[in-house]
């Protein structure tokens, strides 16, 4: 039992996942799981409540039992207490002064982020205002590599998004052709596909495959499928870079996806395996969100942004390349608006970075949703501001498969014009040895269409490229 | 006159456009979106919220159902039947799709007093739901529902049909429930999809053999993008069918149950022209 007091009224809440709940901000998935505080003041006695309890309070205290879920195995038997003694004797509302002063260094957040467990992570920024959340992430430095470096100072990079609703190959090459042209793909050229099965996934591959060969772009692929197709399509002697896998934050969120934790390390060595890496060998892409849990009845009465905190921790047993948090996809039933929206997508990176992720997030939002394009270039400038590793690049932001809106690769543009950022090293070059960009920093690109491209379009059709 | 350089820089690649629904090629004015194609996409994204948040004429749909069951008078022996799920608004509606998922009290009461709670068991209820899309719950349930109706009546078995029965604020699952009142061994939910910004207009089927509480997506069989421009009336009907047939001679749907009359998927490009 957990109990305040303000002034002559006693406040209670019976667990900590009912504490953690409470003091969660606002938003439609914690009212549809019957968690949110009843009332505005309430959830402030909640947020007082929880700033006093000390950070050890999440070593001691589960929210989801060890004997029943895997995640809070994983959680509490990696965490290492050497790392964790520097914040230590801190409690939650100590430890967010603590981030926001400065001793916390770059260099000191990433010496105590093995002893941070997701839990004191998600208690901390349930505390913090967004601009608390924007000023922390953008202190932590996490860098991963394939054969693009994610993740330097004053680089943003973009996931590549060619989906297509029948996976239709000239509509596919069409999408990425665009992309490149406007800069985009050094975090990943990642396809969802429509039609998911192996022989698929493995056409795919070989599709993404060939053109990154033929062009040499510093660039990995990726077929966003099951991680047990991936397996298959590795066995078939398939070129996978990068193994995908979207995670939750409980052990029935992820049986509910079809998966365990041994089946990502299984997949993890095939991949390593095949060794394609050139500048490093981070071989793992992962998708999260808030919700997922709930929507698969698996949330065992934590709140949604405690559930996605601890998804990270799985993530990071695997030392991805990139994490993409799908922010506004799931509906409004779990995110209303675009202000809940936009609060879930600062919180998501700042735990994620907090617990050394290469953090990325799909700006995005659908059509049920009280969201719309302004919604989407606040929450773009916010997590440019907060060191964001990566975002989404798709054609005029319209996803033709998925059915939603995300940024598109003028809104990357967009961004590194008006916070000076670069894409990564490795393609900053490529896009200068190409000509596609005309300047060295991937900012202004080149009128005239690359020679390398020209031939490509001028064996188009009769007809179909003069228009 | 000097030559003006042009203000907004056009993408050679645009003609590429013509095998792709995808907004490429769409050039830039400095690195941003021109305002022809600016405009464009927030027309696209007005008519998809117009179509979340636009009711569902129920009026006119009522009158067409009650022409189509005039004139289908062996097929459909009652009259169809409005009803309201227990989410009162849009607002709850989206929030709350626990709520989109059960019929309201008063809605339930109507089945009863209308006799058709428990009625003699039926082959098959087929419930129109808004969802998510009232524009493609108007511009294609009641024409496929004819092509569907033709198909029924030309198919070797018969078919006992429950009354036609509308959903306001329904949600896919709102079938289990109606079906189940209904007695009825097989639903076929007709909703309005999540609109796409190119796609403000589809309507998804759902099937479910033996509709009762406590189902879930995996014993329903959907078939998607029902539109003028996606899969046709006749098309999807004809899918309906084969489903239709087989859940009634497996007596399963969902999973176990596999669509195979869908035709391969035919090549349209010019294949990856990236590698020539």
């Amino acid at each position: 039992m957990y109990r305040y007091s303000l002034g002559e009224r006693r406040w209670q809440f019976a667990t900590l996942a009912e504490l953690m709940a409470k003091a969660t901000p606002a938003r439609s998935g914690d009212r549809l799981a019957g968690v949110i505080a009843h009332t505005a003041e309430e959830r402030v006695v909640a947020q007082m409540a929880l700033a006093d309890l000390p950070l050890k309070t999440f070593l001691n205290e589960a929210l989801i039992p060890y004997e029943q879920d895997e995640v809070t195995r994983l959680i509490l038997d990696d965490h290492d207490p050497g790392a964790f003694e520097p914040v230590a004797h801190l409690t939650v509302g100590d430890f967010r002064n603590w981030l926001l002063s400065d001793l916390a260094t770059p260099e000191m957040l990433a010496s105590v982020r093995a002893g941070i467990t997701p839990e004191m992570a998600a208690a901390v920024s349930k505390i913090m205002r967004n601009q608390d959340l924007i000023l922390v992430a953008a202190k932590c430095r996490v860098q991963t590599a394939f054969r693009s470096t994610i993740g330097l100072p004053g680089r943003m990079s973009t996931r590549l998004q060619p989906n297509h609703p029948t996976d239709d190959i000239t509509g596919i090459a069409a999408s990425i052709l665009d992309g490149l042209l406007y800069g985009s793909g050094d975090a990943v050229i990642g396809i969802n596909p429509a039609t998911d099965n192996v022989a698929q996934s493995v056409r795919l591959l070989r599709l993404m495959d060939e053109v990154i060969r033929k062009y040499e772009i510093p660039t990995q692929s990726c077929v966003l499928t099951h991680v047990t197709n991936t397996l298959e399509a590795i066995e078939q002697k398939a070129p996978v870079d990068l193994v995908f896998q979207s995670i939750g934050g409980t052990e029935a969120t992820n049986r509910s996806f079809g998966f365990d934790l041994a089946t990502l390390a299984e997949a993890r060595d095939a991949a390593l395996s095949l060794n394609r890496g050139t500048v490093g060998q981070n071989v793992m892409y992962f998708e999260t969100g808030q919700g997922s849990s709930l929507s698969a009845d698996a949330h065992h009465g934590v709140d949604q942004q405690t559930c996605e905190a601890r998804a990270y921790a799985v993530a990071r047993k695997f030392e991805p390349l990139l994490v993409n948090t799908v922010v506004g996809f799931i509906g409004p039933e779990y995110l209303f608006d675009g202000k809940e929206i936009t609060r879930a997508g600062l919180e998501d990176h700042f735990c994620g970075k907090l617990l050394g992720l290469p953090m990325g997030c799909d700006i995005c939002y659908t059509n049920h949703a009280e969201a719309d394009q302004n919604d989407m270039d606040n929450l773009l400038t916010l997590l440019g501001v907060a060191g964001c590793h990566f975002i989404m690049g798709i054609p005029g932001s319209d996803d033709i498969m998925l059915n939603y809106q995300t940024t598109s690769f003028h809104d990357a543009l967009y961004l590194r014009r008006v916070l000076d950022k670069r894409p990564a090293p490795e393609f900053e070059q490529w896009l200068t040895r190409m000509q596609i960009f005309r300047d060295t920093e991937g900012k202004v690109p080149a009128d005239a269409l690359p020679d390398a491209f020209r031939e490509s379009l001028a064996r188009l059709p009769e007809g179909q490229n003069n228009a | 006159m000097p030559e003006r350089k042009p203000v907004v820089t056009e993408n050679p690649w645009r003609p590429l456009s013509a095998w792709t629904d995808a907004r490429i090629g769409l050039g830039r004015a400095g690195i941003s979106l021109p305002t022809r194609e600016m405009l464009a996409f927030q027309l696209a994204h007005a008519q998809a919220r117009d179509a979340v948040h636009l009711p569902l004429d129920t009026d006119r749909l009522m009158a067409g159902l009650e022409e189509l069951t005039g004139s289908r008078k062996t097929l459909l022996r009652h009259d169809p039947v409005h009803l309201q799920s227990q989410a009162c608004d849009r607002i709850t509606y989206l929030q709350r799709p626990d709520l989109g998922r059960r019929l309201s009290s008063q809605s339930s009461e109507e089945l009863d007093r209308r006799g058709h709670t428990g009625a003699s068991p039926a082959d098959l209820a087929l419930v129109i739901a808004d969802g998510l899309s009232s524009y493609g719950v108007q511009q294609n349930a009641i024409a496929f529902l004819e092509a569907l109706l033709t198909d029924i009546e030309a198919d070797d078995q018969s078919w006992e049909l429950a009354p036609l029965v509308v959903v306001s604020q329904g949600r896919v699952a709102i079938g289990d429930d109606v079906g189940h009142r209904l007695n009825a061994r097989c639903v076929v939910v007709l909703i309005g999809e999540r609109p796409g910004l190119s796609s403000p207009d589809s309507l998804g089927l759902y099937l479910t053999w033996q509709p009762g509480p406590g189902l879930t997506d995996a014993s329903r069989n959907c078939i998607s993008n029902i539109r003028l421009a996606g899969l046709s009336w006749g098309e999807a009907s004809r899918r309906l069918m084969y489903l239709l047939r087989e859940a009634r001679r497996q007596k399963v749907s969902g999973v176990p149950l596999k669509d195979r009359s869908e035709e391969t998927v035919i090549e349209q490009g010019i294949g990856n022209f990236l590698l020539r």
